[in-house]
């Protein structure tokens, strides 16, 4: 076990968990976007930062992927960390504030407006979808492709992906419903923006099945866990 | 699109890609390097090169796909014989790099970011070469031009007009076939 002060509050937590975890299961809340419960963590978002104490002053880290040190010393709530959740939330809020994920978010820290202009898009390239595919399901059908402001989430090529297996797990973990799903007919639907149809697969995690999915209803249609 | 065109053209040959696939064996690390030698021997990824890669080492198409959109060094369009680069960073663009392109673009009949229809110029800029003083710059496969004119220009694509005639079958990409055009692309 390891012995942490978080907030002034003592704190002990096995080894290996991370800041984020030790804090939220001692009921301290962190404001995160990136990060996902099922998901290893992405440090993407710098909305869970947090300052922590050091020989040489503080410093500012990622509460998702930083591990817990042995009489580690935490403040989650300091000036400093208001101004820097500040600015992440506004720059979330400049692309994506039309979605209700995202004024959440920045209204918990006390955004509602943005002073930046950026192209709106959904997508705030969080990394939830391709990290999904990859880590739960294990297909790796999308990942990000391009680089610095043409960054996109997409298939190969920008076509349909045909290792692709419609489990809308990715539609699940997408905060900000970015990537949708589309029934084209009974037995066709697509997953992601990208206009194809895609031939269906069984899960390679839970033996589930496109065919006997869609035979539950409807509204259970979106959701796949 | 002429791009698409030149894509066609240029058909991976199976048994290339196997030969550069078996002088790496580091699994999924030697990622980087298979495309570097497909992207030497092709100057572009051909898409059906990716596909094989996927194929062979234990990494997701999207994964390679992520990798060799994320590297200026990749090029998924087909590139020309010889390669203009014009510097715009800023010393340069102080210094004319804007007049430099412009006659490249005359010369050359394509635009920046282009390959003409014969796969034999591309013109691309890039953002800092660190080399200011010597602005405005262009690199080709001569080398460095520094100081760059329009004479120059004109000077700079005589040479490398006249390079390309002598060894005109040296950098040929492994395969052209016109021929190829009339064969589906394999899937």
């Amino acid at each position: 076990m390891i012995a942490l002060t978080i907030d002034g509050k003592e704190i002990e937590v096995e080894t290996g968990r991370t800041l984020l975890e030790a804090a939220r299961e001692n009921g301290i809340h962190i404001p995160t976007l990136c990060y996902h419960e099922a998901l290893k963590p992405y440090g993407g978002c710098r909305m869970c930062v947090v300052e922590l104490e050091t020989p040489r002053g503080p410093r500012v880290v990622a509460s998702c992927t930083y591990p817990v040190e042995d009489g580690a010393v935490v403040h989650t709530e300091t000036d400093q960390i208001g101004q820097l959740r500040k600015v992440a939330a506004q720059l979330l809020m400049a692309r994506a504030g039309h979605t209700p994920f995202i004024q959440e978010l920045a209204a918990s820290v006390g955004v509602d407006s943005t002073p930046y202009t950026l192209p709106t898009d959904s997508c705030v390239l969080c990394s939830r979808c391709v990290r999904a595919c990859q880590e739960i399901v294990g297909i790796g059908a999308i990942s990000m492709a391009n680089r610095g402001s043409d960054r996109v989430v997409a298939p190969p090529f920008s076509i349909s992906s045909a290792d692709c297996i419609e489990c809308a797990t990715c539609v699940q973990v997408c905060p900000t419903d970015a990537i949708t799903l589309k029934l084209i007919t009974d037995r066709n639907r697509t997953v992601h923006v990208w206009p194809s149809e895609f031939a269906r697969g069984a899960c390679r995690l839970c033996e589930y099945h496109a065919d006997e999915w869609m035979d539950v209803g409807a509204q259970e249609q979106t959701v796949h866990g | 699109m002429a791009t698409t065109g030149q894509e066609r053209i240029i058909q991976p040959r199976v048994s290339d890609i196997r030969k550069i696939l078996d002088k790496q064996s580091n699994g999924a690390s030697s990622l980087l390097a298979v495309l570097e030698d497909i992207q030497h021997q092709y100057r572009f990824l051909p898409r059906d090169a990716l596909i094989m890669v996927s194929e062979r080492i234990p990494v997701p198409l999207s994964r390679v796909y992520s990798v060799a959109t994320f590297y200026n060094a990749f090029s998924l369009k087909p590139r020309g014989r010889h390669c203009f680069q014009v510097c715009t960073g800023t010393a340069c663009h102080v210094r004319g790099a804007t007049l430099v392109i412009n006659r490249l673009e005359t010369l050359l009949g394509i635009e920046t970011g282009e390959t003409s229809d014969d796969l034999e110029y591309t013109l691309e800029t890039v953002n800092c070469l660190g080399a200011c003083a010597l602005g405005p710059i262009v690199v080709t496969e001569q080398g460095y031009d520094g100081m760059m004119t329009i004479s120059k220009v004109d000077k700079l694509m005589r040479r490398v007009h006249s390079l390309g005639s002598e060894n005109a079958d040296a950098g040929k990409p492994a395969q052209v076939d016109a021929a190829a055009t009339d064969t589906a692309p394999p899937a």
